[in-house]
């Protein structure tokens, strides 16, 4: 029986999890929650995940929640097939991948996703204006980032070495929304940034998913 | 075996947190204090081994590491058959579900509890002030976790099932901290998740970790 991922395309997490499944070339079902009718914090979606989030991941009886664990047991489980995403041949180099993953996690994300949060979720809940002060100070912390990846960068083609794997998958979705803002200049400024974005975006298995990635940003 | 080196601070809750993997797996090693207060870590020698700045930093022969997460994990991995399991060993589905509680100690627990903990402990360290509102805010934020991992425990004894993992090791420095202040209410008040806190506080390799904060 093929995965059954729950959510929709348009969340950057749940598009996390499809990227993985694309370029493990694994079939998959895609099962829509509307949270705009806020089905995730019904019972039934709770018990599948307590925190009341896509994307959920199910796999026969096996039930995974948190974008992050489940690109990992997909890239796990089909190591064999498709895109080698965690360099699990190589001790070390898994750990390098390892390494840059957290990166993503504790460094970039909670800074893109502020800033993604007041640009284009807060417009669509509708109640109030974007935080300006919140902004700025994401946008201070993500440049500070993006200039640890620009040296990186030109070290190594991709983040963890010189192959794709879950360590640049992982930016992917919220770099594509944040390209949408009128901060984009802080990707497009920094040549290799600049360089391994184009790269990401333009492997097929983005090419699949980013017409799900629909929510416009508000332009400022 | 390589000698291990690892770069940092016994009161960094990062650094506790390799340490404490560490020592579960009964792994010698050299801790290298970094001086934070004069700024060394956002300088040579040790920001190039860390680019974005911070401790820890764990050396094992030619392979450099940062991100204590990551660092555990790769002490889980590379010395598995060494010393307590810190993996749920068997089936692929537990080493699933590990993944999981794993990420959402990560992305859950520590975004909420690490600003807790800044604020209860931390700046007083600084010579900064708690803000109570911050706190309040905060710990209203933190029960909702709190009461998910209630629910959690009452099913398997450890996070990730029936055995202790890296998914309850990364929160022994936060929990730590948090249990010396008012905000141990919080977990006091849930007998499961007070429950596990023992358990996993009593292991003797933490016990070692707070050992060096003393000396």
């Amino acid at each position: 029986m093929a995965m059954k991922v729950y959510g929709d395309g348009m969340s950057a997490c749940v598009a996390r999890v499809l990227l993985c499944l694309h370029e493990k070339e694994t079939e998959f079902e895609l099962v829509p929650v509307d949270l705009f009718a806020c089905h995730h914090k019904l019972p039934s979606f709770l018990s599948m995940n307590p925190f009341g989030q896509v994307p959920v991941l199910q796999d026969d009886d096996l039930t995974l929640f948190e974008s992050r664990a489940i690109t990992a047991y997909i890239a796990d489980k089909h190591k064999d097939k498709g895109t080698d995403l965690t360099r699990h041949a190589d001790a070390k180099e898994t750990a390098i991948v390892k390494l840059w993953s957290e990166v993503e996690s504790h460094h970039f994300n909670p800074a893109v996703s502020a800033v993604i949060h007041q640009l284009i979720v807060v417009p669509l809940q509708g109640e109030k204006s974007p935080d300006a002060a919140i902004v700025e100070e994401n946008l201070e912390k993500l440049g500070k980032v993006l200039d640890v990846y620009e040296e990186r960068l030109g070290k190594t083609k991709y983040l963890a070495g010189d192959s794709y794997t879950l360590a640049d998958l992982h930016h992917v979705p919220y770099i594509y929304y944040f390209m949408k803002t009128s901060h984009a200049g802080l990707v497009n400024d920094r040549p290799n940034v600049k360089a391994w974005w184009e790269d990401l975006c333009s492997r097929p298995a983005f090419l699949k998913v980013s017409p799900g990635l629909t929510i416009a940003p508000v332009t400022n | 075996m390589a000698g291990i080196k690892v770069h940092g601070v016994p009161i960094s809750t990062t650094t506790m947190r390799v340490l404490t993997a560490l020592y579960e797996k009964g792994l010698d090693f050299e801790l290298i204090p970094v001086d934070m207060k004069g700024g060394a870590h956002k300088q040579e020698p040790l920001i190039s081994l860390n680019p974005f700045g911070q401790i820890p930093v764990l050396i094992d022969g030619d392979l450099t590491l940062f991100e204590s997460r990551a660092v555990t994990e790769y002490i889980a991995e590379e010395y598995n058959d060494k010393g307590e399991k810190l993996l749920c060993q068997g089936c692929k589905k537990l080493k699933a579900i590990t993944k999981v509680w794993l990420q959402v100690e990560g992305q859950q627990f520590d975004p909420i509890a690490s600003k807790l903990a800044f604020e209860r402990v931390f700046k007083g360290m600084l010579g900064m002030t708690t803000d109570p509102a911050a706190v309040e805010d905060l710990e209203a934020k933190l029960v909702k976790v709190l009461d998910i991992y209630e629910a959690r425990l009452s099913k398997s004894p450890f996070l990730a099932g029936d055995c202790f993992t890296l998914a309850d090791l990364h929160h022994l420095p936060i929990i730590y901290y948090l249990m010396g202040t008012d905000s141990k209410k919080l977990f006091q008040s849930r007998p499961k998740v007070s429950e596990w806190i023992k358990k996993i506080t009593a292991r003797p390799a933490w016990v070692k970790v707070l050992h060096l904060q003393k000396q």
